[in-house]
């Protein structure tokens, strides 16, 4: 079986949870014998791992003919892929994009980001998908995220071959119930012409069913699973200067995040005790608000801010923690209590995220029920007995989510397509 | 002759009201009155009052034939006053009949005697008390919360004089003996037991109505037929099982209540006869002991205590309570001691159950998960504590303490003492003076 993925990021270069969620479904379905998967992004850096399936990049795919000697192509391309792959797919270009925009290599520049141009970075994806498709040989197509249904369809149009739409989140997550008619209308497209769509929860499924107008039968749930923690994750250890409890917040501060209910459960439990200091770790466009909702609150001596986090940085937060929290109010799946929970952090999420259908030994409370969100943080910082069995059992739980399984699940998806 | 003993358990915990953390120090009253009234009427409705009718009519019919054994928990009773007083009028009719027995169990359907003799010898007290006062009869036999039992509580049960309990026949105490005869307590001869027959309890309590399985349906025919087919020498089969089986696990469209009024007709053909507990253990005697080291109930397959102290939210929520039983047991205040007892009742720490994730949790909890309820006892149990430090300084340990009320306490009936020996002696003074001044009086005339 050989699958043409396309996806938007992937790890170490990563803005979401999107890119973690590839590389991991990636890796887990690699573990089957006779899977190969060539996953397309925008932009590869040259750093990903490679050891379990291949790259290619937008950016390395010739869609305008030039006449390029082995000794540039050589150094320009050994980073990224083989520099054959050049000549193969140069061999590839189907139509004359000469009054694109391209480089000296005949390939069309992409940022590998979410810019303001994005529709067109989609809309170039999707002419790059087509030289892809003619070159390579596979049985399925699998297209991660919006941003990628456009190319996954182009490559079914040109090969006739099944494709498979994964929906990690959807725009009416994003946007809290108001999307963006354009991008809601790619959504749409892809599910009503893909061969059947994989959502991330049964959440997201029933987003997909009632808003997306889908047939249930072309709809199917396979929950996401996180990576086990890398030894060099696994020795940090816990950096506080102060005794109190810490309670955590990660992620993009935005309307979807539910920040703001995270900041009134704090000013509870705040009031209350003065054993428990507050952290909302990450960033976006919400920030200021919150800064300001802090301060008009006077909690400010307890609350702190610590702007975007990236990498390592992420791991010694949350070692760093007593408690974690996700307050979502649409989590299509939501990653990062899980990798919490691997910390062994005791977790905190809203029913309204999709890991809560997965999930058992966390405290699950409705995202805007601060008073129970507070009182649920104060039990925790207070009882050790809760914090024991939950950081216990729930590393033991998560332990046991494994993308291999995911994988499989994936499998027989694409079996029945085939 | 063979013999069908049939005991029920009726018990309704007080539920807590949801009760978070900025309540603690603030807010004294704990139960969701709310619920715990609405449960309880639709309980009765559905279970208690008709089956109290219906029993009574069998026993009316069949004049001494047929008996049964009730244990109904303290808090249940309380609740019922308040409720559904209608439920206890039907008890006490069918106490009247001669025909029902009461057993003593903790008055609060606690787990004390896993964690505090003493207070668990003061529920049995209190709880006999309460059935004698209710229903004019003094119960002998014992049956411990959720049928706990080891050798241990045997011995504790057989110091306060009772010679006679009950408890589950589970199969990794029995191996290849069988639940239907009466036993004795290893560490207590004189202790007899009488097991519960789990399979034909279970048959009508869980899957009388079960539509795969494969004995489905169950008429009463064939189920005395099934005991009359046990070896002729098995002489008791008891069959334990909640009051609630009667109308509420199997609801009354399933035919139980049929099925439970054709039982009494059909066994008498067979010849098989029912008695009480009490009948039982005094009419038969005990074929050998069982050997009870580690505790036992008649919860969930493995048949063990896990239910209630499986995870370590459960364990430190009961050492939590329990450790502070010495000290409430010093405090006079009637409030208080009534939390105390309500607070122990063992479902909240069902609740806190983690054992059936994933295959649908508790079913009778009224909360999400356990940690929620968890969470919730803790904030309860945390203004209880602060309660309880505020009738005496914490900083004083138990034994001072009792020692120093002790002393007030001897202090307080030597004053009253010597206060009437005042009296006493200002009284003879006084007669004493007026004997004088009459004397005096005599000389000068």
């Amino acid at each position: 079986m050989r699958a043409l993925m396309f996806g938007w990021e992937f790890p170490p270069h990563i803005l979401g949870g999107l890119g973690t969620a590839s590389y991991g479904m990636t890796k887990g379905m690699a573990k089957q014998d006779d899977m190969e998967i060539i996953f397309v992004i925008p932009k590869p850096w040259g750093d990903e791992d490679q050891s379990f399936m291949k790259i290619i990049g937008a950016n390395n795919t010739p869609v305008v003919w030039r006449d390029i000697p082995w000794e540039i192509a050589k150094p320009r391309f050994e980073k990224f892929m083989n520099p054959e792959e050049y000549y193969r797919m140069r061999d590839n270009i189907y139509a004359d994009f000469n009054y694109m925009h391209t480089n000296d290599m005949g390939c069309i520049e992409f940022s590998g980001r979410y810019p303001n141009n994005i529709l067109e970075e989609t809309n170039n994806y999707s002419i790059v998908a087509g030289v892809i498709a003619r070159t390579y040989e596979f049985d399925v197509i699998h297209a991660h995220d919006w941003l990628t249904y456009p190319a996954g369809l182009h490559a079914k149009s040109v090969t006739g071959k099944p494709m498979v739409i994964h929906v990690h989140a959807t725009e009416f997550d994003r946007s809290r119930g108001k999307p963006n008619p354009i991008v809601y209308g790619i959504e749409k497209d892809g599910m009503d012409n893909c061969d059947h769509i994989i959502c991330v929860s049964e959440h997201t499924r029933r987003v997909v069913i009632e808003n997306y107008q889908q047939p249930h039968w072309k709809v199917t749930a396979v929950h996401n699973a996180v990576e086990p923690l890398s030894p060099e994750i696994e020795a940090i250890e816990r950096i506080s200067g102060v005794s109190d409890k810490v309670v955590t917040f990660l992620g993009r501060i935005t309307m979807q995040k539910g920040p703001e209910f995270f900041v009134d459960a704090a000013t509870q439990v705040i009031r209350k005790t003065d054993h428990i200091r507050f952290v909302m770790a990450g960033s976006g466009d919400m920030l200021d608000k919150m800064i300001q909702l802090v301060a008009d609150r006077g909690i400010a001596h307890k609350f702190h801010f610590t702007g975007f986090l990236r990498g390592k940085q992420v791991y010694e937060m949350l070692k760093s923690s007593d408690v974690y929290v996700m307050p979502s109010v649409s989590e299509p799946f939501g990653i990062s209590p899980l990798e919490a929970m691997q910390c062994n952090v005791p977790s905190i999420i809203s029913y309204q995220s999709g890991c809560s259908e997965i999930l058992h030994n966390v405290v699950k409370t409705d995202y805007w029920d601060v008073d129970s969100m507070a009182d649920a943080i104060y039990s925790i910082c207070t009882y050790p007995a809760m914090a024991d069995h939950l950081k216990v059992e729930g590393k033991k739980e998560v332990d046991n989510i494994k993308w291999e399984d995911a994988g499989l699940k994936i499998r027989k998806i694409y079996d029945s397509l085939v | 002759m063979k013999t069908i003993c049939f005991y029920f358990q009726v018990h309704q915990p007080f539920r807590l009201k949801r009760y978070r953390f900025f309540n603690i120090g603030s807010d004294h009253y704990y139960y969701d009155d709310y619920a715990n009234e609405d449960i309880l009427q639709q309980i009765a409705a559905r279970s208690y009052i008709p089956a109290n009718r219906m029993l009574l009519d069998l026993i009316n019919q069949n004049k001494g034939k047929f008996k049964v054994a009730f244990s109904i928990s303290g808090v249940a009773l309380e609740q019922m006053e308040i409720y559904t007083p209608e439920v206890i009028d039907g008890f006490r009719e069918l106490s009247k009949t001669g025909d029902v027995e009461f057993l003593t169990e903790t008055y609060a359907h606690s787990l004390a005697s896993l964690f505090d003799t003493e207070e668990f010898q003061n529920q049995v007290k209190h709880h006999a008390g309460r059935i004698e006062m209710l229903f004019d009869q003094k119960p002998t036999v014992v049956r411990n919360t959720e049928l706990i039992y080891s050798d241990e509580i045997a011995e504790t049960v057989y110091d306060m004089g009772y010679t006679k309990m009950i408890t589950e026949g589970a199969k990794h105490i029995l191996g290849w003996k069988s639940p239907n005869y009466v036993y004795q307590a290893t560490t207590r001869p004189k202790m007899k037991v009488l097991l519960k027959n789990s399979r034909f309890s279970d048959d009508i309590a869980y899957r009388f109505s079960n539509y795969s399985w494969n004995e489905y349906p169950l008429t009463a025919d064939k189920f005395i037929s099934w005991i009359a087919s046990t070896p002729a020498e098995e002489q008791v089969v008891n069959l334990f099982m909640n009051y609630e089986t009667l109308g509420n696990l199997q609801p009354a469209h399933s035919g139980i209540f049929e099925f439970v009024k054709a039982l009494p007709r059909f066994a008498s053909e067979k010849g098989i006869g029912f008695s009480t507990p009490s009948e039982a253990l005094d009419t038969l005697t005990p074929i050998g002991a069982v050997n009870v080291p580690n505790t036992i109930s008649w919860a969930d397959e493995e048949r063990d205590v896990s239910a209630w102290l499986g995870n370590k939210l459960q364990q430190s929520a009961l050492k939590a309570l329990y450790e502070m039983g010495e000290r409430v047991r010093l405090c006079t205040d009637r409030r208080l001691k009534q939390d105390w007892v309500y607070l122990q009742t063992s479902d909240h720490f069902h609740y806190m159950s983690t054992k059936h994730f994933g295959s649908g949790e508790s079913q009778f909890s009224p909360y999400m998960s356990p940690y929620d309820a968890f969470n919730n006892y803790m904030n309860v149990l945390s203004d209880f504590i602060g309660r309880v430090d505020a009738q005496y300084p914490d900083t004083v340990d138990n034994e001072e303490l009792n020692a120093l009320l002790t002393t007030i306490h001897n202090q307080e009936m030597e004053i009253k003492r010597l206060q009437t020996e005042l009296k006493t002696v200002i009284g003879s003074n006084e007669e004493l003076l007026l004997e004088r001044s009459g004397k005096k009086k005599a000389t000068t005339k």
